[in-house]
């Protein structure tokens, strides 16, 4: 600001009351609103997390979430525990665990991708996928959450551990369009050669990671039925 | 910080914002939303109205307390209001739908740094009674609305032949994709700024031709 | 040049001798020079390449009579440069591209491209590239989509593609093409660099046959209608980046003789980055310009996320163009080196 006229030394008292006042009024109205809407926000996230998990479990009636403890342990996620490592668990109307979603992410063609995919432990395949977030181009890349041909692929894709249970007894690869000849191969896109193959290649590092740690500890899902 | 401006009718305030000035077209400002959020009529409108609601809110305290804040640390007091807006806003956004406000992103949080309502505080609210300072919001939140609004709904139309998610063309519609990127804001903002400086121009000159020569220009 | 009805200044750096070619002539033997890849462009993909050169230079030629129009201007298609514009844009495509697109992207590079600017010399990009950036950016999977070249009913029947009703999107036959540039992209194979300088490969209409093209430049160059030092500095800097980079391992960098021949490298090099308006003035600029240029191009190909990047490389190298011209001003005559800038 301009310096005060000469002689006229700025007041200091007003300077404080105004700034201390509009903060102190600022400040009321966001709490009051916070307040206000924080547990419809709340709910409006559980949702949308429920319904995203329901879409790649589509025989899941029910959702724990858990994370994932000193690399090895599965808990029930607490309050307030760190958002990352999380697996979410699901169950069926009896309460008997029908799958995990797993999340993944990886680069895609503009921005890193991120996915919610469906592990249903029975058969060991992937049965569904769900993109939650993608910059991708629309009309190219952005087929890779629209096309009908390319979701086909997780109607059942085949994530069988090998006999030590340590990794993927056929790692997911991505082939080009039309020539998918095994379960465990993805069909890409033609147009969007580069974000098909990236989806395939999130899975794969995703489920090679998760998918042999929830094999060796399936009873953490079991005993914390919701 | 008089309140000394020329009286003017109350109607103008509002009117003035719609057309004359409108924030977009004419005085060019709120670019980055208006570019970056209007690739859809739906996000359009929300950005829209979410910039209308904190302009009016900015106004009003701004206005009210014109008398109470001293020169010196103005700019600082309008921040701190225009931000509370934004955040009260933020959470009214994540409360109606979670979906629109991952559309609109960090946009929201944008708002603060909106030359708009900066300038509108500055400029008008801090000089005028709460009353005029509602209607010149009001005028300039809509005209923004409504600027949005036609970026949106001509990407959207463009881009996926549909608007406001309703589709508007047969099967097999070929999108234009550039307008759904953020070239096509750009494009389609060139579009409109071209027609509204074209019937500007054509305006003035039509007025030029009726007015008698060395009559004081009254005629806006 | 005296008559010249927007009263521009003539700026060019010294001797000013007129070398006698008026524009109209300069563009009729330009016209000239791209008729063998034409009309090679017509004998291996048919009826289709015949149509999309026509419709894009008809597109051209009526954007730029709307908008002399429109600006108050007499006639200005007599002097050729927006049906040369048409025929380079119309060069690019990929035939089989519906027609109304053809079209859109016409007008889009006269009108937003030259007439915006102000027309003939004002245009800062080519406006043949400007159009064709337009569609590519719009219509990204019908410009990917590539005809094989020599199907043997090319001129018996059109691609089901070409006719699509406007704002339709088209349909295509099953049998498509890569274009070599893709193929080696997406799974790491080349054609031979023969067959991709004869043009028995898919592509843009009148990108397949490098060699025609380069005849038609050479030709040009004879004539000293077109500067020699652009091309040369493109095909040079791309032939040793791209011979560099193959050194390293063929997985990186495909042998420089298919970087050369291959995608809208040669048509590019030749007609589009010497057009005359958005190009530089001085030797020492153009070469630089020609270097900017070949260098993007290998970038674009070997680590971009699009298989080809002559165009942009060749925009990128016009945005620079004002300056080079005036970081590499020529030494005033008379003057020292140190004096000179």
């Amino acid at each position: 600001m301009s310096a005060a006229p000469p002689g006229e030394q700025p007041r200091v008292w007003p300077m404080y009351r105004a700034m201390v006042g509009v903060g102190l009024m600022c400040g009321l109205l966001i709490v009051g609103v916070f307040q206000w809407t924080g547990p419809r926000i709340a709910r409006n996230r559980a949702e949308a997390l429920e319904r995203a998990i329901f879409q790649v479990l589509p025989a899941a009636r029910s959702s724990t979430t858990f994370r994932l403890v000193d690399g090895e342990r599965f808990e029930p996620r607490g309050e307030g525990d760190a958002a990352d490592s999380l697996v979410h668990a699901g169950y069926d109307a009896e309460g008997e665990l029908v799958g995990l979603a797993l999340e993944g992410r990886g680069m895609g063609y503009q921005d890193v991708i991120h996915v919610l995919f469906g592990y249903a432990f029975a058969d060991e395949t992937v049965v569904g996928i769900r993109v939650l977030e993608s910059r991708e181009t629309p009309g190219l890349g952005d087929r890779i959450e629209t096309d009908p041909g390319f979701l086909a692929n997780f109607d059942a894709l085949d994530v069988r551990l090998d006999e030590s249970g340590s990794a993927l007894a056929h790692a997911i690869e991505p082939v080009k369009p039309g020539e998918k000849t095994e379960a465990w191969q993805v069909d890409g896109i033609t147009g969007a050669t580069i974000s098909s193959v990236a989806i395939a290649n999130i899975l794969d590092q995703s489920a090679a990671f998760w998918i042999p740690r929830i094999r060796a500890r399936l009873d953490d899902f079991r005993g914390a039925q919701p | 910080m008089s309140d000394e401006s020329v009286p003017t009718p109350g109607t103008d305030e509002f009117v003035k914002g719609l057309w004359r000035e409108n924030p977009v077209f004419v005085q060019v400002l709120g670019m980055c939303p208006a570019l970056a959020v209007s690739n859809t009529a739906r996000n359009a409108l929300a950005m829209g109205l979410a910039t209308l609601f904190v302009l009016v809110g900015s106004n009003l305290v701004v206005s009210s307390l014109r008398h109470f804040v001293p020169r010196q640390v103005r700019i600082a007091t309008y921040i701190l209001v225009i931000a509370t807006f934004v955040t009260v806003v933020d959470y009214a956004i994540q409360a109606i739908s979670l979906d629109l406000h991952k559309a609109l992103g960090a946009f929201i949080s944008l708002i603060v740094v909106n030359c708009l309502i900066l300038g509108r505080a500055e400029a008008f609210a801090s000089r005028n009674h709460v009353g005029t300072a509602l209607l010149d919001a009001l005028g300039m939140g809509t005209g923004f609305v409504l600027a949005l609004l036609s970026l949106g709904a001509v990407r959207e139309i463009l881009g996926s032949g549909s608007l406001f998610g309703v589709p508007l063309f047969h099967e097999g519609f070929q999108g234009w994709v550039v307008m759904i990127l953020p070239a096509g804001g750009f494009f389609t903002l060139a579009g409109w700024l071209l027609l509204f400086n074209w019937l500007r121009e054509r305006r003035a000159t039509r007025l030029a031709a009726l007015e008698p020569v060395g009559a004081t220009g009254g005629g806006r | 040049m005296s008559h010249a009805p927007t009263g521009t200044l003539e700026i060019r750096t010294s001797p000013h001798v007129l070398s006698g070619y008026s524009v109209d002539t300069i563009m009729f033997n330009v016209v000239l020079a791209l008729l063998p890849a034409s009309a090679f462009a017509v004998w291996a993909f048919g009826w289709t390449a015949l149509l999309t050169l026509a419709t894009a230079v008809a597109a051209c030629l009526a954007t730029e009579r709307v908008a002399g129009r429109l600006s108050g201007g007499g006639s200005t298609l007599a002097d050729g440069s927006a049906a040369i514009a048409g025929l380079l844009y119309g060069l690019t495509l990929p035939p089989g591209l519906p027609l109304w697109m053809v079209a859109v992207g016409g007008v889009f590079g006269l009108g937003v491209g030259k007439a915006l600017f102000g027309g003939l010399g004002m245009n800062p990009f080519n406006p043949a590239l400007v159009g064709r950036a337009f569609v590519q950016a719009a219509f990204p999977v019908p410009m990917t989509t590539w005809v094989p070249a020599f199907a043997p009913e090319r001129f018996a029947a059109l691609p089901p593609s070409t006719l699509t009703p406007p704002f339709t999107a088209p349909v295509y036959d099953a049998v498509t093409g890569a274009t070599p540039l893709a193929l080696w992209k997406f799974e790491r194979v080349t054609v031979s660099a023969s067959d991709a300088a004869m043009g028995f490969i898919a592509g843009s209409t009148g990108e397949t046959c490098a060699v025609l093209i380069l005849l038609g430049g050479a030709y040009l160059v004879a004539r000293n209608m077109m500067s020699w030092r652009i091309p040369v500095a493109i095909f040079a800097s791309v032939a040793l980046l791209s011979g560099a980079l193959h050194a390293l391992g063929p997985d990186v960098c495909p042998p420089p003789l298919f970087m050369l021949f291959s995608g809208g490298l040669a048509l590019g090099a030749v007609f589009m980055a010497t057009d005359m308006v958005s190009s530089p003035m001085t030797g020492r600029a153009c070469v630089a310009y020609g270097v900017v240029i070949g260098v993007l191009t290998v970038v674009i190909r070997v680590w971009g996320g699009l298989p080809e990047g002559v165009m942009y490389a060749i925009l990128f190298g016009n945005a620079l163009t004002p300056h080079l011209d005036r970081w590499l001003q020529p030494r005033v005559y008379g003057t020292r080196a140190e004096a000179g800038s």
